[in-house]
């Protein structure tokens, strides 16, 4: 059984007892641990189940490479699943719950996966779940989901908050062990603007626990005085429990700081993602080691030998009162060494290779501990924790030679650099043979916007393995002047590298090998996936999964390809890695979306008569950033109640429209005209100063993206209003061929939309309350329709369109921004007596759509024309050329069989259901109906008393009177006849009035 | 995150600042060219592994276009110039000439009078 040692513990403060719970139990630790460290001191070796055969699981590793200690932690609205246990500080009061097991982690029905697993090789849901095809959605799906997915969706909103902070740097160090340190003080001597970040909570990584010996210091006193000489200099900033995700163009990083994750509830954001700009990016990741391939490799007792070390040194942790080691390099002896010094019992060291005689191995015989050459784990004996290893010839098939009993086994089966942050963007590995390890390549970096090198590795992330070429590759790394920190050279007989435990192992064996643990990929996975065909390493990947959890294939990814080349006979670099890809650990949706969220989730705009809407029973739209009122509700009324109303009043009254969310452009220069001429589809140049004239615009492919009343200020001055969402994009539009391609023309852009509240007085009573005001002439012969005229309405300043939207008397007025609401309350006050009613969005557009006028956005969607919509009388036939002309002269543009606009009326008088569609006879080469038509815009219209619509319909306008189908959802069929799609006041009589 | 300088401010903005516009120096034909030339015009793009010259407006910041010459494997920018022009400057083809020998600028191998200025 794991326990707690009863002295040493080089990071646990024993003063500050902790308590906290597990799956409901509750547990003690100490300032200090780990999560990890706090379940094996309670002899909690069992911390999970496997994703897909659920096999009981324990801690592998000591870090953020653990693919089995997930849990979910705390509760409520701070509950957070798939938490490495490994790298969660333990505190007081902590709750964690296991994952992936029901009804309890000891108790799992789900392990029943683990009996079929001989039925559930790699492949088997793509393979099974084909047919027969219906089974799809109804059968397989709803079983798949039911039993998909890593842990449990917290619900409900997140407690804490989180923030985001940008940096600058000349340096960035990623990694705060001894290469790190190393290469930062190099650095910041240097004069460079140092940003260091460590993922732990402490300094120093694995120097301190391995017992180095740097410039006659224990390690853990040299990284004690490095952090003192760093932090006392003003160029520096070091940062822990902040670990750097990726590497990115031109020396982007990305960081998450854990700020508050120890310490719930305190106040402080709980996590900070860092957005850093890096000249130059030491990556001193360190290494990762590798598991085995035995049989078995995967029950709770199997811990990686440098964990195993990491938890009795850092945290007094006994693995086991017996730990096996199974090693096929020297360092595991290290493993040996530590737990022989904690008086624990190390019954054999099983050494796969043929003849072991270095310092470590020798320190280790020395001690009285068995050293088994040539020998491999033939078999890990054990349910829910090990019992034993049964012990075989590596050159062997297996044949058992002896048995010896144990609680834990420590394997190593050598170190791979962690080269992600490296590879995120562009840097290169080489397969190093001696070493049996991927590693950067020097000689091609990833590169910045000048070419030059942006990342350099440091330490063991180049491959370093001993302390002493660990200290000179990063005082190198980061340009080091002078001599750099030495450590005693260590003799270590190089690895032997062991894809497979025996070499010669029958399937099943091969069967139990783990490579994925979190996946559960096996040996016998990969290797089918090579008789499969998938010989590409990427393929292999997806069919199998290996790799594809939330570690990301730390440790499994070498071991992985490593299979896969031996079955597909070919060395490893011709096989080569899958694409490392950021981030190296889980970023928090919290900590992406940083403050962005509820009020702030984006800017909100306001029109400068917001406030009275809000004062005045508003029903908001959100239009793009804007905030339009959609109807004013009064006590009792519903929104179709008040939006009917607000029709009514307005056609038979007087209504009041807040219209200063359009887009209003000013175009100017000696070229403006021309310049809007190849804008618009029809002439602009030609109208004359004074009046007003709707303008169409389209993109070069032809279609529809735009449409407004253009009205001529002055000689050279025009104002092109925009539909509300087109305002911005409309004045990029006209930026960008300005300057890209007309850029000798002699003409300005301004975007005034913001700088002018806008006002439709619009209904029979528009004059006469526009007369009350004063200030203008604003009768028929004064200012006919479509004209506009410039004075003082009420003492304002103001501009008058006769422009209309509804089809009623209407006048536009446009004043200061700063006088908006002061005019806007100057019609409510004077239009009492008129019985003026403001209205919303919706009113509007069942206004417009009784006059049959389109909405860009409704009745079109990016492939409609013009020409589709019945405007063939806006498009210039002068004009040698527009955007768009050439486009719409296509043949598909011309085809008479476009569907084109028309108005639909249903034969109930019910309203049709929106984009609904109108089936033709016969259906497609998929079974589907063919269709005919879909409705653009439906409404019920209060001024007919009846649904109106309008719809893009094949042949439409030659239709006239045909009556259409339009299946709803449910089934029901609604039948429409097209019509003309002006419903109300056909000859424009009510607006030119 | 690509960072890149707006020629026309000076700004060394990060590409949140900037909006891409794709391909540049695109011939427009219209009226009167032909279906091939129109199709080649509005549907045909440039997409290269290696040198490539890409249409990028300072959209908060100075509002200009500007044309981005970089490389698309290994994200090196070679200059960036103003967008109000139908070649890229001399200078700056004879500089990637010289890093990328093998570089396709067969667009540009005609020497025109703006070549001279």
């Amino acid at each position: 059984m794991s326990a707690r040692l009863s002295r040493g513990g080089r990071l646990i403060d024993r003063t500050k007892p902790l308590s906290f719970r597990f799956d409901g139990r509750t547990m003690t630790g100490f300032a200090g641990d780990t999560l990890a460290a706090s379940l094996l001191a309670n002899d909690q070796m069992l911390v999970g189940r496997s994703f897909k055969y659920h096999r009981p699981r324990g801690i592998v590793a000591s870090g953020p490479e653990e693919p089995n200690a997930l849990v979910g932690l705390g509760e409520g609205a701070r509950f957070e699943p798939n938490q490495r246990a490994t790298t969660t500080e333990t505190f007081d009061g902590l709750t964690a719950i296991s994952q992936n097991r029901w009804p309890t982690l000891d108790l799992d029905v789900g392990a029943v996966n683990d009996a079929l697993a001989r039925f559930l090789p790699a492949g088997f849901y793509y393979k099974m779940f084909i047919h027969p095809r219906p089974f799809w959605k109804h059968v397989y799906e709803p079983f798949i989901r039911q039993s998909a997915g890593l842990g449990r969706v917290p619900q409900g909103g997140d407690a804490d908050r989180y923030e985001q902070a940008y940096a600058f740097c000349d340096l960035l160090v990623a990694g705060g062990g001894i290469a790190g340190l190393t290469a930062a003080l190099a650095g910041a001597r240097a004069g460079q603007r140092v940003i260091l970040l460590e993922q732990a909570a402490h300094w120093g990584g694995r120097a301190p626990v391995d017992g180095a010996a740097i410039d006659g210091q224990p390690a853990a006193d040299w990284v004690a005085g490095t952090v003192a000489a760093l932090a006392a200099m003003p160029n520096v900033t070091m940062r822990l429990r902040t670990q750097v995700t990726g590497l990115y163009d031109h020396g982007y990083a990305l960081a998450g700081e854990r700020i508050a994750d120890h310490t719930p509830g305190d106040g402080r954001p709980r996590q900070r993602l860092w957005r850093i700009r890096a000249g130059m990016t030491v990556v001193a990741a360190g290494a990762i080691e590798r598991p085995l391939s035995f049989a078995g490799n995967d029950l709770p007792g199997v811990m990686l030998a440098g964990a195993v070390r990491d938890f009795v040194v850092n945290w007094a942790i006994s693995p086991g009162d017996r730990t096996v080691i199974v090693t096929n390099n020297d360092d595991a002896y290290r493993t040996a060494l530590a737990l022989l010094d904690a008086g624990l019992v190390v019954p054999a060291v099983i050494d796969a290779r043929a003849s072991v005689t270095g310092a470590l191995p020798q320190a280790v015989r020395a001690r009285g501990v068995r050293v088994l050459e040539g020998r491999a784990v033939a078999k890990v004996k054990g349910g829910k924790r090990v019992a034993g290893v049964a012990i075989c010839a590596q050159a062997g098939q297996g044949a058992v030679l002896e048995e010896i009993g144990c609680d834990a086994v420590a394997m190593s089966g050598g170190w791979s650099p962690a080269v992600h942050l490296w590879s995120h963007c562009g840097g290169k590995l080489v397969w190093d043979e001696t070493r049996s390890m991927f590693r950067p390549d020097p000689a091609r970096p990833p590169t910045g916007d000048a070419g030059q090198p942006i990342a350099v590795t440091a330490g063991a992330a180049s491959g370093a393995l001993t302390a002493a070429d660990v200290l000179a590759d990063a005082h190198a790394a980061a340009g080091g002047q002078g001599p750099a920190p030495s450590a005693a050279a260590d003799d270590e007989a190089p690895m032997e590298p062991v894809w497979i435990m025996p070499q010669g192992a029958g399937p099943a064996l091969k069967a139990k090998m783990w490579l994925d643990y979190q996946n559960d990929v096996k040996v016998s996975d990969v290797q089918l996936a090579a008789r499969e065909g998938y010989e590409s390493v990427e393929h292999t990947k997806r069919y199998t999964t290996l790799g594809m959890a939330t570690d990301q294939g730390k440790l499994s990814n070498i071991n992985g390809l490593a299979v896969l080349s031996d079955a597909l006979h070919q060395p490893i670099p011709a096989t080569g890695t899958t694409t490392f890809r950021p981030p190296y650990t889980p970023l928090t949706l919290g900590a992406i979306g940083g403050e962005a969220r509820g009020e702030i989730f984006q800017p909100l705009r306001r029109t400068p008569i917001h406030d009275w809407h809000q004062a005045h029973g508003v029903e908001w739209e959100p239009v793009g950033l804007w905030r339009r009122p959609f109807c004013y509700r009064r006590p009792g009324e519903s929104s179709h109640e008040a939006v009917n109303r607000e029709v009514r009043n307005t056609r038979e009254r007087l209504g009041l429209l807040d219209a200063s969310t359009l887009g209003k452009l000013v175009v100017k220069g000696p070229d403006a005209g021309r310049f809007l001429d190849m804008l618009y589809t029809n002439l602009m140049s030609t109208l004359p100063v004074g009046k007003c004239r709707y303008g169409l615009m389209c993109s070069d492919n032809g279609f529809l993206i735009d449409d407004g009343v253009v009205a001529r200020l002055t000689e050279d001055t025009w104002l092109c209003h925009t539909t509300t969402g087109g305002a911005d994009r409309i004045h990029a539009h006209m930026e960008d061929w300005l300057q890209c391609e007309w850029w000798d023309w002699k003409v300005h852009v301004a975007n005034l939309t913001e700088q002018f509240a806008q006002v439709a007085v619009v209904g029979p009573e528009a004059r006469r309350l526009l007369e009350k005001l004063g200030g203008m002439d604003v009768s028929k012969a004064a200012l006919p329709f479509m004209t506009w005229a410039e004075g003082r309405l009420a003492g304002i300043p103001a501009r008058v369109f006769r422009i209309s939207f509804s089809g009623e008397l209407s006048y536009e007025v446009a004043i200061p921004a700063s006088r908006g609401a002061e005019f806007w309350e100057a019609c409510v006050a004077a239009g009492a007596e008129f019985g003026l009613m403001p209205y919303g969005t919706e009113c509007l557009h069942v206004l417009r759509a009784e006059k049959g006028f389109i909405m860009i956005g409704d009745e079109t969607d990016g492939t409609v024309i013009p020409q589709d919509l019945g405007l063939g009388w806006a498009i210039s036939k002068k004009k040698a050329d527009y955007l768009g002309k050439r486009a719409q002269e296509r043949s598909h543009m011309a085809d008479p069989a476009r569907w084109r606009l028309v108005g639909l009326e249903t034969l109930d008088g019910s309203v049709l259901p929106e984009g609904a569609y109108a089936v033709a006879e016969g259906t497609n080469a998929n079974g589907q109906r063919l269709t005919q038509g879909r409705v653009t815009s439906t409404y019920f219209s209060p001024t007919l008393g009846r649904g109106i619509a309008m719809g893009l319909v094949r042949h439409g306008p030659d239709r006239m009177g045909e009556v259409l189908d339009f299946p709803t959802v449910g089934g029901k069929v609604v039948q429409a006849r097209i019509v003309d799609q002006v419903f109300y006041d056909r000859e424009g009589a009510k607006q030119d009035v | 995150m690509l960072i890149l300088t707006c020629p026309h401010c000076g700004v060394t903005a990060e590409e949140t600042e900037l909006a891409l516009g794709g391909e540049a120096h695109l011939k427009r034909y219209g009226p009167g060219d032909s279906d091939e030339q129109f199709e080649a015009y509005m549907f045909a793009r440039k997409n290269p592994k290696g040198v490539h010259f890409e249409r990028w407006r300072h959209a908060y910041g100075c509002g200009k276009w500007f044309i981005a010459a970089r490389c698309t494997v290994t994200l090196e920018v070679f200059g960036t110039y103003p967008a109000q022009t139908a070649r890229p400057p001399a200078d700056l083809l004879a500089a990637i000439r010289a890093k990328r020998p093998s570089a396709d600028l067969s667009d540009w191998d005609a020497a025109t009078p703006e070549d001279a200025q």
